[in-house]
Parts: C-alpha cells; structure tokens; sequence
C-alpha cells in the first residue's frame, strides 16, 4: 500500500515517458541533457523531485515548470454562429501573420495568450458555432501551448508508446493484444514464467511487471544474448533481477534430448541480425558472447612475443600484469556465465513451468514445439503473431502433437471514442490490426496418442452445432 | 490449489474445472466420498480426483473421458454460476492493463456481482496487494464472500454490503485503482476520488449505453481527473478448418487437346501446394469467424487522479 511514496517521483537517472495528449517518448532523467519532444526543445533539471504526472511548461529558456491551474472561463456567453454555410476558407481570415506570431513567441508570450491573441484577430471566430470554436481553441492549443506531462513507465504507458513510434520493434504488438496474453497466461506473482520474444524486451517486462519481482522467469533468446531495451524503462527494483534467467535458442534441442552442456562451442562469427539492430545491442544488459572473449584474450597472447627496450620492458611487465587480471577477470565472467546458464538449464529440465509466452519475429510452430516440452500439465500458453497464417500451422500442429486443449485463434478488435457533450462518437483513426493470439491448456501428454476427440485435422466443413463428440472414436 | 497460486494435485476441498471437450466444461467442489454426474459417465472424486495431477484424463463410468484442469480466474470467468451480467476475459485484460494493477496494488471495486472480475483483479494484486469490493445486494455480498473463502482469497479481500454511490468504498486516500460497474457510475466518482492516493490513482467506469459515458465523462472532469479516455474492445475468434472448395467444370475448349480454366491435370499447377489433384478440389487451412459473435459489452472509459 506504500507504493506512492518515494517511487512517485522523479529522481535522476530514472527513465521517464514524457507525454504530450497522445504523443509519449521515454527518456532517461539527466541534468544537462536537451531534450527534443514534440517540436520544443527543454532540460529536464526542474523536473527532478516533482511527483510523476506533473504538467510542465516550457520556458523560453528550455526550462520546465509546473504548469499553473488556470480558471476556464466557462461560464460567459460566448458569441457564436449556428452554421458554416456563409463561412468562406480563403485563408485570409487570421490578421496575424507568421512573423507576429513568431514576435510574439520570442517575446516570452505564453502559449494560452497567443491563442487569445490568434481567436481575437480571426474575423470568423465569432461565426463559427460553438462546437466549431471548441475546436478550434483545442487546435492551437495543442499547437501553441508548449506543455509536457511526465509520466512513470508502466507496462501500459510503454506498450502505448512502443506501438505508436516503434511497431516495428515489437512486430506490431498492439497494447490490448498484450493485455490479453498477460491475462490468457494467468502471468501473476510466483508463478515460473518462460517467455520467448522479439519485441525488445516490452513483453519481459510486461510479465515482470505483473509477477512483481516474485517467481522465476526463463527468457529464451535468440542469437548470442536477449535484448532488454524496453525492459529497462520500466523501472523495475534490482531485485527483480535475480530471478530472471535466460537461456539460448540454440541449446533447446541438446536439453531436449539429454546432450545439454553449458561448455562453450564455436560460436558462429555472424551474429546476424536476429539479435535486433546495433543500437539495441549497445542496451544489452546481457553477458558477451563466447566469441568475444575468446577474440580478446588473443591479442594479449600476441603482445608477449614482441621484442623490445628496457622502458618498453617495464611497461610490458605492467601492461602483462594488466593483461593477467583482465584474462583473470573474463575467465571469472565466463565462469559465472556458465553458471547461470546450468541453472537456468536446470529449471527448465524440471518440465514444470506454469507458463508459456511466445511473442517473436519467428514461425511460432517450431517454439510451440519444443518450449512446451518445459511446462506442467494443466497450464497456459499464449503465442503471439503478427500474422494468422503461421498460427494456423501452429494449430494444426498442436493437435497432431496432443498434450493441449481448448485452444482458441483470437484477435482483438480496439475502437477509441471521443465523448464530449452532443459530439460523442467513435474516433476517425483506428489500428486495423493487432496481431493475432493462439491460446491453450496443457494436459498430461500421454505416450503416443493425440487427444483424438477433438481433432480438427482435414475433414470437410461443418457448421458447429453438429460436429459430434466423438464418444465412440477409439482412444 | 487456490486462485492465486498454482497446485501440482488435486485435494479435498479444492475447486477444480472438468473439461468435457471443445467450450464444454463446468466447476467442481472436490469432495471425499461425492461423485459428479457427467454425460460421460460418473467421476467418483475419492478414486478418480483425490491424489491425481491437476491436466489428468479422468475416464467416467460410461467409458468417456474428461481432463482436470486447476482453476484459474479465467476458466472461473468462463464457468461461475451468474447471479448478474458477468465482465468477460477480454475487458478484464485491458482493464488491468489500463488500471497498471500489479503485485501490490489497492484497488476498490463496485458492484461485486457474480465476482468475474473480482477473481481476476485479486489474482493480479496477490500476495501483498488487496481488493475492496462493494456490493449493494445483500445475498451477492454474501454468496461473494463464500465463494472467496472457498478458493482460498479471502485474506486478499473485503466484501462490503453497501450502495457506493452513498457511502463509497470504505477506505480513504490508499486505492491505487478503482473500478465502477454500476448504473449511475457519475454518483460515485467523488467517491471513487477520496478511495483513491493522493496522485496517479486510476479510475475506469464500464457503462453499456453511451450516454452513461457521457455523464460519468462530465462528472470525472468536474472532479477534476485527467487523461480521460473511453474505448471498447471486442474479441474475434477464428475456428481453424481444413477447408475443400470444389473447381468448377468449365468444360472443353472447342479444340480437343486440352481443357480451360483450372486443370489439376496441367503441369503448371503441379507446383501448387494445395490443389488435391485426384479430387477436383482445393483444400486450404483456413481461420474462420463465427457466424455470430459479441458486438457489444460496454464502453471502457479510464482516468487518472492528479
């Protein structure tokens, strides 16, 4: 219940979301650092201390401050039209030129006064009707006023934000298609979750978010390391950290099929980009590559065969002393690494997971496939893709595979309104699509049968109401 | 077993879910001694349940089988005896997301109902969070509450039997969150501000007709919430089919060597993937929509307290 203390406000180095009506962009919260949001140029220093959700204003200076309660004037009259049918656009009707405005800007003129000004030199303003004005003064509002709102990261400011700047970063994972897989894996505190995505790490923490740092998480990766860009906006306390494993793609089959060993194997020089583009890579939270470490130990070996002076002898003697701890250092890394991945190793041999989350720029099937063989009976599974046809595979597939039940290809449909008095109705853009969900239940996966009942597989279509439960097919 | 934490085996007194087959299933309160009717023949709990792993195949007398599956607010959502109109998984996914619930949170909640929504929200708020949930029917309340205790909750829960509208949720100034699903939502929104933390709180109303939205929109402005958005959700399901479209005989051209239109025969088509060459058809995999699905359940609309 303490939640609204300390972690409500904006402290440096947090990363923050900052939001301008429906516009979000996270930052990370340094002093001395110009940001560019929305056209407007500011520091963020004032901002520190202020509680999460505070609006802004930007000074002229690039300075934030709390931006003061001002008193609508509601209740005045206000002059207006009944129509638009004697209402010519020629352009002509604002007095203000460019150049006074931009006058009027440098003069330090708040953002509410220009509009003023912009409403008292229009010649049609006092024509239009009211909800006609209402509109307009909306409009240059949101030109004019230079506000800023600063927002604590959660999965549904994020997911919000991913989706409109960057769907391409998270296979166009719209935010209640995520809401639903949260919910359709029952993800919650103490369960052991096994997520596999591609969507920069969005959906990890979506699932961290809503465990609250209690159970365990196995996120599958592919390529040398998972990439955990999204996840670090949240916010999350160090200690939700420890119980995050991850395991590699690669080792799936060898753990599978009893030949699991955390030793190092030569690791393909490509490390392509199925790992996400460079600059995430630089975000990795994650451990180097094998390769890496091997490549740096080489040169060091190099720099002992050289022969040299007396001062270079010395400076060699340090530099290899160096060169000794920094050998020692990555043996201890790669040590520890090895560690971690026997443990994770180790909890997914335990085939007991509650939970399976796939959400990822590859077929779905294959994952299905095999990352089912780590969860229990009796738990659910969601795999998310962009596309309905791999689902379809997907499907097929799992019921040729048996060991699930009541699965069910889903989409989410999302429609956002505008409600204002006498102008209420749904809002002229929408997402045309979301993405797709597969959903299911796991069930004690007996020897060499699939769960027959239910097939689906080729048979002509009927309608529902009389495909028959099969009581008599021998099972 | 509980709602809020997973079991590996059945036990006396758990609430488990019998899974008939494809949208068929029902709850059942395991039991020493009871047995459970099923089409299928009868489940003797004490021999066929007691001891077994929760995603066992259970055969009835009658030779069918069913699966057991542990309970989770969703399948709850799915099966629960209705005492009122139910919230369905798909608003009570965005409503947790848009509310930011999480491991901790306070939220309070009216009406209870037949606790849809309740289970959901107390399985996302456990193990330290808690949910204050009012109801104005005094047998809901109570039914309620019964049925928090027997899927082991009721420490994360308050069951008050009261009218929100007049006396709010009982608690002042901690609810990180607070949903209203009740006729006149607008009468509880000061309410619904003083349950509230001082800052960030989260508000959503869930109105069936548009003009409850427009009041209660009015009302949270003139409490002076934030951010305010309304939005509706529905799901679509596809049934995945194998599906035979027959080619049409489109007979011969006048010249006798080969036919027009789509023929299996021709090597151009060998190539194809789909095409059942013995048959004259086609056969494709194909996500198919139901013929009638849910076109409304209400208008979502969220805030925030600043």
């Amino acid at each position: 219940a303490m939640e609204g203390g300390p972690s409500s406000r904006i402290r440096e180095g947090d990363c923050a979301v900052l939001k301008r009506d429906d516009v979000f962009k996270a930052v990370s919260v340094l002093r001395r650092r110009k940001i560019i949001f929305e056209k407007q140029w500011f520091y963020l220093d004032n901002a520190i201390g202020h509680i999460y959700g505070t609006t802004f204003e930007v000074t002229s200076g690039g300075n934030l401050q709390p931006k003061q309660e001002v008193e609508e004037t509601t209740t005045e009259a206000k002059e207006a039209g009944t129509d638009n049918r004697n209402i010519v656009d020629d352009g002509k009707s604002q007095k203000l030129t460019h150049d006074d405005i931009k006058a009027l800007k440098d003069k330090g003129i708040k953002g509410q006064e220009i509009v003023q000004q912009l409403i008292e030199n229009s010649t049609t303003f006092r024509d239009k009707t009211e909800f006609a004005q209402d509109k307009y003064i909306k409009k240059k509002k949101k030109k004019y006023e230079a506000i800023v709102t600063i927002v604590k990261p959660s999965t549904r400011i994020l997911s919000t934000m991913y989706y409109a700047r960057e769907p391409g970063k998270i296979n166009h994972l719209r935010y209640d298609t995520l809401a639903q897989m949260l919910t359709l894996g029952n993800i919650h505190a103490g369960t052991k979750t096994i997520v596999m995505e591609t969507c920069a790490g969005l959906v990890l923490g979506a699932v961290m978010e809503r465990m609250g740092g209690y159970g365990s998480i196995i996120q599958m990766y592919p390529g040398g390391g998972p990439v955990r860009a999204a996840t670090s906006c949240f916010g999350f306390p160090k200690g939700f950290f420890d119980n995050l494993h991850e395991f590699p793609l690669s080792k799936v089959q060898s753990l599978l099929s009893g030949t699991f060993s955390a030793e190092p194997e030569e690791i393909p020089l490509l490390e392509e980009e199925s790992n996400g583009l460079s600059e995430e890579k630089q975000q990795e939270t994650e451990e180097e590559p094998a390769a890496e470490t091997t490549m740096e130990i080489n040169p060091t070996e190099e720099q002992d065969s050289m022969d040299i002076s007396a001062e270079e002898v010395e400076f060699k003697e340090s530099k290899e002393k160096e060169n000794k701890e920094n050998v020692r250092e990555k043996q201890i890394k790669q040590w520890e690494r090895r560690k971690k991945l026997k443990e994770a190793a180790a909890l997914l041999r335990e085939k007991n997971a509650d939970g399976l989350i796939v959400a990822s720029k590859f077929h779905p099937t294959p994952l299905l496939l095999s990352l089912l063989e780590f969860v229990a009976p009796s738990r659910p599974f969601v795999v998310y893709c962009q596309y309905k046809e791999p689902l379809l595979d997907c499907y097929t597939k799992l019921r040729e595979r048996g060991g699930v039940i009541n699965l069910k290809l889903s989409e989410s449909w999302l429609r956002n309104y505008q409600v204002l008095p006498d102008r209420s109705h749904p809002k002229l853009s929408m997402s045309g699509g979301g993405g797709y969900l597969l959903s299911g239940i796991t069930v004690l996966l007996e020897q060499g049968r699939a769960d027959c009942r239910n097939s689906e597989a080729p048979k002509v279509e009927e309608p529902s109401s009389k495909r028959c439960k099969l009581q008599d097919l021998p099972c | 077993m509980s709602f809020v934490e997973y079991g590996d085996t059945i036990k006396d007194g758990d609430t488990a879910i019998v899974f008939l087959g494809h949208e068929s299933m029902f709850p059942v309160k395991v039991q020493h001694g009871t047995v459970t009717q099923t089409k299928y023949g009868v489940i003797r709990h004490s021999t066929d349940l007691i001891g077994k792993k929760y995603g066992s195949k259970v055969t009835c007398s009658k030779g069918g089988w069913v699966f057991i599956l542990h309970p989770t607010p969703e399948l709850w959502t799915m099966n629960l005896p209705h005492r009122t109109q139910i919230l369905y998984s798909t608003d009570i996914s965005i409503i947790t997301m848009m509310l930011e619930l999480k491991p901790g949170s306070i939220v309070c909640e009216s009406g209870t109902g037949s606790g849809s929504l309740s289970h959901a929200l107390i399985r996302t708020v456990a193990p330290t969070g808690h949910l204050y949930t009012v109801e104005f029917h005094q047998q809901r309340a109570e039914k309620a509450r019964e049925e928090f205790r027997e899927h082991g909750v009721e420490h994360l829960v308050t069951v008050t039997n009261q009218d929100v509208c007049k006396n709010g949720f009982g608690v002042s100034n901690i609810a990180d969150a607070v949903f209203l699903d009740i006729p006149s939502p607008w009468e509880a929104i000061g309410h619904a501000k003083s349950a509230l933390k001082a800052e960030g709180g989260r508000i959503c109303s869930f109105s069936p007709c548009i003009e409850q939205v427009q009041r209660t929109c009015l009302a949270m402005e003139e409490y002076g919430f934030t951010e305010i958005n309304t939005l509706e959700i529905l799901l679509r399901v596809y049934n995945v089919k194998t599906i035979s479209l027959q080619i049409p005989d489109l007979g011969k051209a006048a010249e006798d060597n080969s036919s027009t239109g789509f023929d299996s025969s021709n090597p151009s088509h060998q190539g194809s993937p789909c095409a059942n060459l013995q048959q004259g058809t086609v056969q494709f995999k194909s996500g198919v929509p139901l013929r009638e699905v849910v076109g409304h359940t209400g208008y979502l609309t969220f805030a925030t307290k600043s």
